[in-house]
């Protein structure tokens, strides 16, 4: 087995790279990814050893790079986009929706709509605004597309690989406040399936559902909450569409409780998705009302408060009090 | 107002006229052929709006008066060059072979698709006005990076002019210098809304403005259409990038059969419109210069019927699809939400179709 430690955006480096070697009808489309290597450095050194037709500096218009790709993919190209920052692709809202997601449906799978879209997102780096964004659920909502986020080095080394090879449109979440964390990487086998749940730490009283930024957040809490002799099992959702609810609801049917902790603000969430779907399938093994630990129901604060509005293990730790109150 | 930086090669009444950039050297064989292309196109057209007017449809969206526009840019096109129409291109997709009564599937409402557009080369009918421009601009990128001697067509209207995608699509082909070419047909409407609040210049100018040409044909001369479409294609394969044909033309009828013109535009407009028809010069052009008989005009018209009639069969043969299609190719690889969705579907045996 060949490990190497590096950061989740060198590995997503990597692992775009290995994408190109496989297959020559991979491209890359963004802004500023060719000489500059992206705002966040990921694509760096592709374009060198590439060429410029195939990581593609993009003009600034992400209806345009996204709808490109489109026709792109109906030539039988597999496009990798690069939207710069999560509050920069509504601009690409309608061709993601009804474009990229509904194009094979309306084909009868005549088009394979192969793209992927990258997508950094959610916050905690002290940007200003409109760059610290978790618009995950309203492309978790659409219909024919599939969304993942990665969490660790390694799933960002095999998601986005695994991602280049589905014939689906993927939604490709990448949580930027880890990109510069190292782990272990395995460069030989990928460790899960695309659209499975991982546990990250196994417990016994209360599921923690996270995803992205949230797993570590999650983890620390679970620390905590050993520190107090409540056990969490923390659950790395990595898919959001579709959610490995086999996974999160084996969990919960022993814990009999659910916190899901997201970024993104509670109403419509994909935390309500969770909690709704696991109350309809566990409701017998609930002990405690499923709780989501959200961001608050306003836009994204200036980035000096914004560790206020992100969930903090405070925060979670709160849940976790309730959810374990219900007992007495 | 037709102006004369209009390229036009045959004039209403059916006589040639000289342009200094293009001409036509098309034979009897080949203009009777586009003749009765526009014949078809309309008969069918025209059946289309009474099958919807019967209950037949759930919609349709006319095309009279755009014919020249379309069936002498769809038949510039090389079998392996692409399209990628707006909704009303219906004459673009005779010329690609698509069968009239899959142009209608989705107008039956039995289906959101209709056709293998890899099969015609020809994309589906796009409702989001102007998203088509910016798949056709990637299209274009493909064939770039295939080294292939292939180009691509898209259309859209003076409405959509207006859109973002649209201009966005002409940074795009411009910067890329994509072997794409925009067909705008200006049909003078946008539903209600002229053109006049689209635009405060003529819309074929706009290309200069991004850096390629820009070229106003008469719509309703289906010479002039084919020959700046050939040319346009032509150019594009060759590595000469993008051309905007605006294609000056009028829609003679409803925007679709949910629309009522009656309420925004004048009789007497449409009158000056229907003297510019874009069937009748040709017929004119075919008579006197060819000396097609009256006899040949009745074959097409004869074929015309028939093939509306055989249209009006198909349709009303088209029955709603069993429910359980609408799970079919959402994904391409299975999803449980689908997959339950269609288990829920036949265990509950949910039926719906009227």
């Amino acid at each position: 087995m060949t490990q190497q430690s590096m950061t989740m955006a060198k590995a997503l480096n990597e692992g775009l790279r290995r994408a190109m070697e496989k297959d020559r009808k991979v491209l890359l489309m963004g802004e500023d990814i060719g000489k500059l290597g992206g705002v966040f450095r990921i694509t760096d050194g592709l374009q060198k050893d590439f060429g410029e037709d195939r990581v593609i500096d993009a003009p600034l218009a992400e209806s345009a790079i996204v709808g490109t790709s489109v026709g792109l993919a109906i030539r039988g190209y597999r496009t990798v986009v690069e939207i710069q920052f999560d509050g920069f692709v509504y601009p690409a809202f309608d061709q993601i929706v009804s474009q990229v997601a509904k194009l094979h449906k309306r084909s009868a799978g005549v088009y394979t709509m192969g793209l992927v879209i990258r997508l950094p997102f959610q916050g905690g780096i002290g940007a200003i605004e409109h760059h610290s964004e978790s618009p995950e659920a309203y492309f978790v909502h659409t219909a024919g597309l599939r969304v993942v986020v990665c969490s660790t080095p390694n799933d960002a080394y095999w998601m986005i690989q695994q991602s280049v090879e589905h014939d689906d449109p993927i939604i490709f979440c990448e949580p930027k406040s880890r990109y510069w964390e190292k782990g272990e990487v395995d460069l030989d086998n990928p460790p899960y399936g695309l659209f499975d749940a991982v546990v990250r730490r196994p417990g016994t009283d209360v599921t923690v559902v996270a995803w992205g930024s949230m797993v570590k957040t999650a983890l620390r809490a679970a620390d905590v909450a050993a520190e107090e002799g409540v056990s969490l099992e923390v659950i790395d959702a990595r898919s959001l569409s579709p959610l490995d609810l086999d996974t999160i609801a084996t969990s919960v049917e022993k814990t009999g409780r659910l916190v899901v902790v997201q970024e993104a603000p509670p109403t419509a969430s994909v935390g309500s998705e969770i909690v709704a779907a696991v109350t309809e399938r566990c409701f017998y093994s609930l002990r405690a009302p499923g709780t989501r630990v959200s961001a608050y129901h306003v836009p994204y604060p200036p980035s000096r408060i914004e560790d206020a509005y992100r969930p903090s293990v405070d925060r979670v730790m709160d849940a976790i009090d309730r959810v374990m109150g219900y007992d007495q | 107002m037709i102006s004369d930086e209009l390229v036009q090669l045959l004039t209403p009444e059916g006589e040639r006229v000289s342009h200094p950039e293009y001409r036509s050297e098309l034979g009897r064989d080949e203009i009777l052929g586009f003749y009765r292309d526009m014949v078809i196109v309309r008969r069918l057209c025209n059946e289309s709006t009474s099958l919807q007017r019967q209950g037949q449809l759930a919609l349709w969206a006319p095309l009279q008066g755009q014919e020249a526009a379309q069936i002498g840019a769809g038949r510039a096109l090389a079998p392996m060059d692409f399209s990628f129409p707006s909704y009303r291109e219906h004459g673009v997709a005779w010329t690609r072979g698509v069968p009239p009564r899959d142009m209608l599937r989705i107008f039956r409402a039995t289906t959101t698709g209709g056709w293998d557009p890899q099969q015609y080369r020809h994309s589906l009918p796009m409702v989001v006005l102007g998203d088509q421009t910016l798949h056709a601009v990637g299209y274009a990128m493909g064939i770039q990076r295939d080294g292939a001697e292939e180009a691509v067509m898209t259309f859209f209207g003076d409405g959509a002019s207006s859109q973002g995608d649209v201009l966005e699509s002409f940074v795009w082909a411009a910067s890329f210098n994509a072997p794409v070419v925009f067909v705008l047909q200006n049909n003078q409407w946008a539903i209600s809304e002229p053109t006049s609040l689209q635009t405060k210049i003529p819309l074929y100018h706009r290309a200069h403005g991004f850096g390629f040409p820009g070229v106003r044909v008469d719509g309703n001369d289906v010479l002039a259409m084919y020959e700046v479409a050939k040319r346009a294609l032509d150019n594009a394969r060759a590595g000469g990038g993008p051309t905007l044909i605006e294609a000056y033309t009028y829609r003679m009828g409803a925007h679709t059969t949910s629309d009522d013109p009656t309420r925004y535009r004048v009789d007497a407009e449409v009158e000056v419109w229907r003297h510019r028809d874009p069937i009748e010069r040709v017929k004119a052009l075919l008579a006197r210069e060819f000396g097609v008989h009256k006899v040949t005009f009745d074959e097409v018209a004869a074929e015309a019927e028939q093939l509306a009639l055989q249209l009006r069969e198909d349709v009303l043969a088209m029955d709603a699809p069993d429910p359980t299609m609408m799970f079919d190719h959402v994904y391409a690889e299975s999803h449980p939400l689908v997959e339950a969705g269609r288990r829920e579907m036949i265990e509950l045996g949910i039926s719906g179709g009227h």
